[in-house]
């Protein structure tokens, strides 16, 4: 859907942190995606290298972690795994459940050089 | 959710994270940061700041969603038929390139705002805070935002709406909650529409499109409504009554009103602080 202007926005978000921390590079990101986040991993790849280019994250490697589809039910209190379209507890079957993971969308780890490693 | 409280993390994902998680690891040589920044923040924030707004002035938002086609602006046609004596409406009206669906509400009197999105296949909450400065929103008591007609991107972009309206127009089939589920989750209600076509039409079950919709943990009420059968707008009516007096209540008390799909977030930080 709308992967490139995720990435810019990651790649935003990566900067700022990288000038916060003094990074002279930015070598790894890892972001965590749930499939009902409602973004395709595959696509977020490909825009990536555009979105990065001519910036501290130029080159870095983005790793995409999948978000396992949880959930609590709300009727036997046990947590189990489900699939996007099946929210169901898979212990009592019941619908009536909260999401724990699987809708996630967030930068999780930057790794990076300091500038001062360098001087 | 928020980024700053570790909200984020719950206890279905804290292992991602943990030391020893998967998503802990660190090459050679270099320093590793942990953060929990959601993407969409810059969306979030600038929908956070429209709710703040609306809600200064009292206007009670829906945003509609569904397909294209599946009748969005006949059920604000219809709407505005039904409401207009007793709520003073508006509409921002989303489209890709025309401003038909303006013009057809407009030609019943009421003030309708239209984003002109190009190849963009959804409103963001940016240019729905550029559409709230073209109207007087202390003249309005509910806001209609017709989303673009879209089953995937429209549901994850907060615009600072106070409810979700879904639209399934049944010549669709009653599988969309399984195929469009980030969809159909973010919805507070779920109105089937072009229930008329129902009798010729002998593959779509009602029972099955709500067997679907539970299946995504949603609990939102389920409407059969067409617009050629006005008593079917009665319990449309009904309902936008109902939350307009519980929007109320809550302006009173200084509070506001979020879609379903945003209380998860609040009740995870209630749990985490």
């Amino acid at each position: 859907m709308h992967e490139l202007s995720i990435c810019q926005a990651l790649i935003d978000q990566v900067e700022a942190l990288a000038r916060e921390q003094r990074a002279r590079r930015v070598l790894l990101l890892v972001v965590g995606v749930g499939p009902l986040s409602g973004v395709e991993a595959r696509l977020l790849k490909q825009a990536y290298p555009v979105a990065a280019a001519g910036t501290l994250a130029e080159g870095a490697e983005l790793d995409i972690e999948d978000c396992p589809v949880r959930v609590h039910c709300r009727t036997c209190g046990e947590d189990s795994d489900a699939t996007a379209n099946r929210l169901l507890c898979a212990f009592c079957g019941d619908w009536q459940t909260d999401l724990v993971s699987g809708d996630e969308l967030v930068l999780t780890r930057v790794e990076f050089l300091r500038e001062q490693a360098y001087v | 959710m928020c980024d700053t409280c570790g909200c984020n993390v719950t206890h279905g994902n804290q292992h991602l994270i943990a030391p020893g998680g998967k998503l802990h690891k660190t090459k050679q040589g270099s320093e590793a940061l942990s953060v929990l920044k959601n993407l969409l923040s810059e969306n979030d924030r600038l929908a956070a700041h429209n709710r703040e707004h609306i809600d200064r002035h009292g206007v009670f938002t829906v945003n509609l969603m569904s397909s294209p086609g599946a009748g969005k602006t006949s059920l604000l046609e219809a709407s505005v038929d039904a409401l207009s004596d007793r709520y003073r409406i508006a509409v921002i009206e989303g489209d890709l390139e025309t401003e038909n669906d303006a013009q057809r509400i407009r030609s019943r009197g009421v003030e309708a705002v239209q984003i002109t999105t190009g190849s963009a296949c959804h409103l963001d909450a940016h240019m729905v805070h550029d559409a709230l400065h073209q109207l007087k929103l202390d003249d309005i008591d509910i806001l209609f935002i017709e989303n673009v007609g879209n089953l995937v991107c429209p549901a994850s972009f907060d615009l600072g709406q106070h409810r979700n309206v879904t639209l399934l127009s049944v010549p669709e089939g009653d599988d969309k909650p399984s195929k469009y589920p980030v969809m159909f989750r973010a919805a507070d209600l779920v109105a089937l529409t072009k229930v008329d076509l129902l009798p010729v039409l002998d593959d779509f079950s009602t029972q099955r499109a709500c067997d679907n919709l539970r299946a995504l943990a949603n609990a939102a009420p389920v409407l059969e409504l067409s617009v050629k059968q006005k008593d079917t707008m009665e319990s449309w009516c009904d309902w936008l009554d109902q939350e307009v007096e519980h929007y109320r209540q809550h302006c009173q008390r200084g509070e506001t009103l979020r879609p379903r799909i945003q209380p998860d977030g609040a009740r995870l930080h209630a749990a985490s602080t």
